[in-house]
């Protein structure tokens, strides 16, 4: 694999040996020295036109334990400001010679569009609203550990469909898992469409109690602004995930940062169902195993996997 | 009320050529059929059985065996992004590409920078066209001060000074109040008013047609009725006042359904499409090449099919190709960054020959017709192919192949949404208002009189 740029470029052979190579790097981490030298020279650059601070710093801790070299490009305070353009500000950074980019911006296809004006692995950490291929990983990473095989599992994903890429990631990663998956929320913030992605459309909670894991969405502050919603304290009382809704035998995921008391209360937070945590630690050995697929998968086996792989 | 022609040109030498043996098809004159064609000094001299005209002295002799001749095609819609964006386009670019692409005449759109909105800016426009224009241009200056839909521009003193009409393209009039004003301004002053229709509180910030792609893609969608609504708005108000409007590049299947109803209504309003709208879809934004981004967007397979029924029953008037040019840097950013708009004046008869004609949808007398209409719906003449109308013609070999941009474009820009598609048919010889205005050399290979 050259690139990660989305996960619709991915079959489920792919998917599954991502995360079979995540969790032999797993079992590294919890060595007292975590680090493995299967990326040593390596240079890794996360280019990141949005602010991100648990993707950006995933992305470093799992660059670093594969001791690649690490360069961060945050767009504010750099040449962006002063009206560079993508373009541009690729060729500059490609001078360098990373051997990967790790891209995120508010633009959908811009992972794709760099691919073609660098010789970077590039790897998309959010492109938009488009995709964000590692976070689905990780959240399949995350149920492949808790409820095992994901073939008719049930997965609802609740929320703000509209404007998030994790819904459309995990959607297609999911399906391809073999998930049944329904998507939830106001009529307002549920894409026309959708349902050609072979989604269920559903507005309300009522058959909430059918699915075996809830994913949560966050709402974001911001979509007020626009009137999607009538308010968030409305938006808690239809579509909040609380004690009352949430199942036990439920496993409950969210993509971070929660905002308690609106899409999920904070009990079910705090709940043995939540599952938060658990993806907020597959999301480094999860982009580890991304960063060796693109930067060695093709000609190494994984130094940590112990199935042996093609030469 | 026009006072004064409305279209300009760079002086050019009167044409002397005869065509020889062409196929010739002018469905209004009800011509289809192999004739020699003489153009003497810009005007069509004769029409005569193959092989039976004689070339006069000094006069250039074209064997059009085995080719095709047609009047030359008309566009209601181009930007030639002057004054203001000469870096996409200019006057003698954007109507060296028109010529290219088989035209004798172009309307360009007044959405420049600064917009066409006042007599001194058209003037200056009218004297660069006297300069720069290969082929004639009309100019619509715009029907409400800097496109901002709050004022009126002088539409009287507009026209006397040679505004062709009025339209705020690029933008919809969206006060519904300020059209109506419009079109009782009409009235003194005449000039169709045409429409770029777009409710902006549901287009939003939409890059491409809302759907089954754009709900994968996560780009914000512009829905259907964001045109609709408008079409069917604007029509009652038209039908109300009796006014004239002329709708600009229709996409969307229920404003066809709009137009068909307010035309058997008695409504006076004639409409366009676009080659890119009746060959393309939403899916091809899926890889989203900037070259597929465009207003209105590419729709659904139904709306397509909609558009070619339309073009069919009537319904749709006319061809035209909203030739939009944009710098390649502008173009090279993600899709939603970048400016909506294809060019199209090189590609528009290939486009909709390769796909309409030759898989058997469109008659090509159909074709031709609704490509040289378009500036007759804003009262500019039809170009013939009769003894005594100016010589407006093209000559094109339908059996040739190209590939889009392969040998570049004659348009400063690139950003062709018909790229690296090979396509059929090539124009050989354009004539616009008695001049040549393109000749395809390699391709032509004239003869002369000693082997004709």
């Amino acid at each position: 694999m050259k690139h990660l740029l989305s996960i619709e470029d991915l079959d489920r052979a792919t998917i599954e040996r991502i995360c079979d190579r995540a969790a032999s790097f797993a079992t590294g981490a919890d060595r007292e020295i975590k680090k493995v030298p299967a990326l040593r020279g390596h240079t890794v650059l996360n280019l990141f036109y949005e602010a991100s601070t648990r993707t950006r710093s995933s992305f470093e801790l799992a660059a670093k334990r594969l001791s690649a070299d690490v360069v961060n490009f945050a767009a504010s305070g750099s040449s962006v400001e002063k009206g560079e353009s993508l373009k541009d500000t690729v060729l500059t950074l490609s001078a360098h010679r990373p051997d990967a980019i790790v891209i995120r911006t508010p633009w959908a296809g811009s992972a794709e569009l760099i691919s073609g004006w660098t010789d970077a692995a590039i790897v998309n950490a959010g492109d938009g609203k488009h995709e964000h291929p590692t976070q689905a990983l990780l959240d399949v990473y995350t149920l492949r550990h808790r409820v095992g095989d994901l073939a008719g599992a049930k997965i609802w994903i609740v929320g703000d469909v509209l404007h998030s890429r994790v819904a459309r990631s995990n959607i297609l990663a999911f399906q391809k898992m073999g998930a049944e998956v329904t998507v939830c929320g106001p009529p307002t913030l549920i894409p026309r469409g959708i349902e050609a992605m072979g989604c269920e459309v559903r507005y309300t909670l009522d058959d909430l109690p059918d699915a075996d894991v809830v994913y949560a969405l966050r709402m974001q502050n911001e979509r007020m602004d626009q009137a999607w919603i009538p308010s968030l304290r409305e938006y808690a009382t239809v579509y909040q995930i609380n004690d009352r809704r949430l199942l036990p035998r439920q496993v409950l995921m969210h993509p971070g940062p929660v905002n308690r008391g609106v899409e999920l209360s904070g009990g079910v937070v705090d709940s043995p169902q939540a599952a938060i945590l658990e993806q907020v630690q597959a999301g480094v050995v999860v982009r580890m195993a991304v960063l060796y697929e693109v930067l060695a998968g093709a000609r190494a086996s994984a130094p940590a996997t112990p199935e042996p792989q093609p030469a | 009320m026009s006072l004064i022609d409305p279209l300009v040109r760079a002086p050019a030498p009167a044409a002397d050529v005869l065509i020889r043996a062409a196929h010739v098809l002018d469905p209004r004159e009800r011509i289809d059929g192999l004739h020699d064609v003489l153009v003497r000094g810009g005007e069509i001299a004769r029409l005569g059985e193959p092989g039976s005209l004689d070339a006069p002295d000094g006069c250039e002799v074209v064997d059009g065996t085995g080719r095709h001749l047609f009047p030359a095609f008309v566009d209601p819609h181009v930007h030639l992004r002057v004054p203001g964006q000469e870096h996409k386009e200019d006057l003698a670019t954007g109507t060296r590409a028109a010529a290219a692409g088989g035209y004798c005449t172009v309307v360009a759109m007044p959405n420049t920078s600064p917009v066409t909105d006042s007599t001194s800016i058209l003037r200056s426009l009218r004297d660069a066209a006297l300069r720069d224009a290969r082929i004639p241009v009309g100019f619509m200056p715009a029907i409400t001060v800097g496109l901002m839909g709050e004022e009126l521009t002088e539409m009287a003193e507009l026209r006397a000074q040679g505004a062709l009409g009025f339209t705020d393209d690029g933008k919809p009039v969206v006060a519904a109040g300020m059209l109506r004003k419009a079109l009782q301004y009409q009235r003194l002053c005449g000039g169709v008013l045409a429409l770029h229709e777009e409710d902006p509180s549901l287009s939003g910030k939409g890059a491409m047609h809302e759907g089954t792609v754009s709900a994968q893609l996560g780009i914000a969608g512009i829905p259907s009725i964001s045109e609709s609504t408008l079409v069917a708005r604007d029509c009652a108000i038209a039908g109300y006042e009796g006014g004239r409007v002329h709708m600009q590049h229709l996409s969307a299947i229920e404003s066809v359904d709009a137009i068909r109803a307010a035309k058997a209504a008695g409504v006076q309003v004639t409409c366009e499409a676009s080659p890119h709208h009746l060959t393309l879809t939403h899916e091809a934004v899926r890889t989203m090449d900037t070259r597929m981004k465009m207003n209105p967007p590419l729709r659904t397979e139904a709306d397509r099919q909609a558009l070619i029924a339309g073009l069919k029953d009537g319904t749709i008037d006319c061809i035209a190709t909203d030739h939009a040019p944009h710098a390649k840097d502008e173009k090279e950013v993600p899709f939603e960054q970048a400016p909506m708009g294809t060019t199209g004046i090189e590609t528009a008869f290939a486009a909709v020959y390769t796909d309409l004609v030759l898989p058997g949808v469109l008659d090509l007398a159909l074709v031709v017709e609704k490509l040289t209409v378009g500036g007759s719906l804003l009262d500019l003449p039809l170009p013939r192919i009769a003894a005594g109308a100016p010589a407006n013609l093209v000559l094109l070999d339908l059996a040739a192949e190209f590939e889009v941009g392969a040998e570049g474009y004659f348009s400063r820009s690139e950003n062709c949404c018909f790229a690296g598609r090979t396509l059929r048919s090539r124009v050989l010889l354009t004539i616009a208002a008695g001049s040549v205005a393109h000749r395809d050399a390699a391709r032509l290979a004239p003869t002369t009189e000693a082997t004709a």
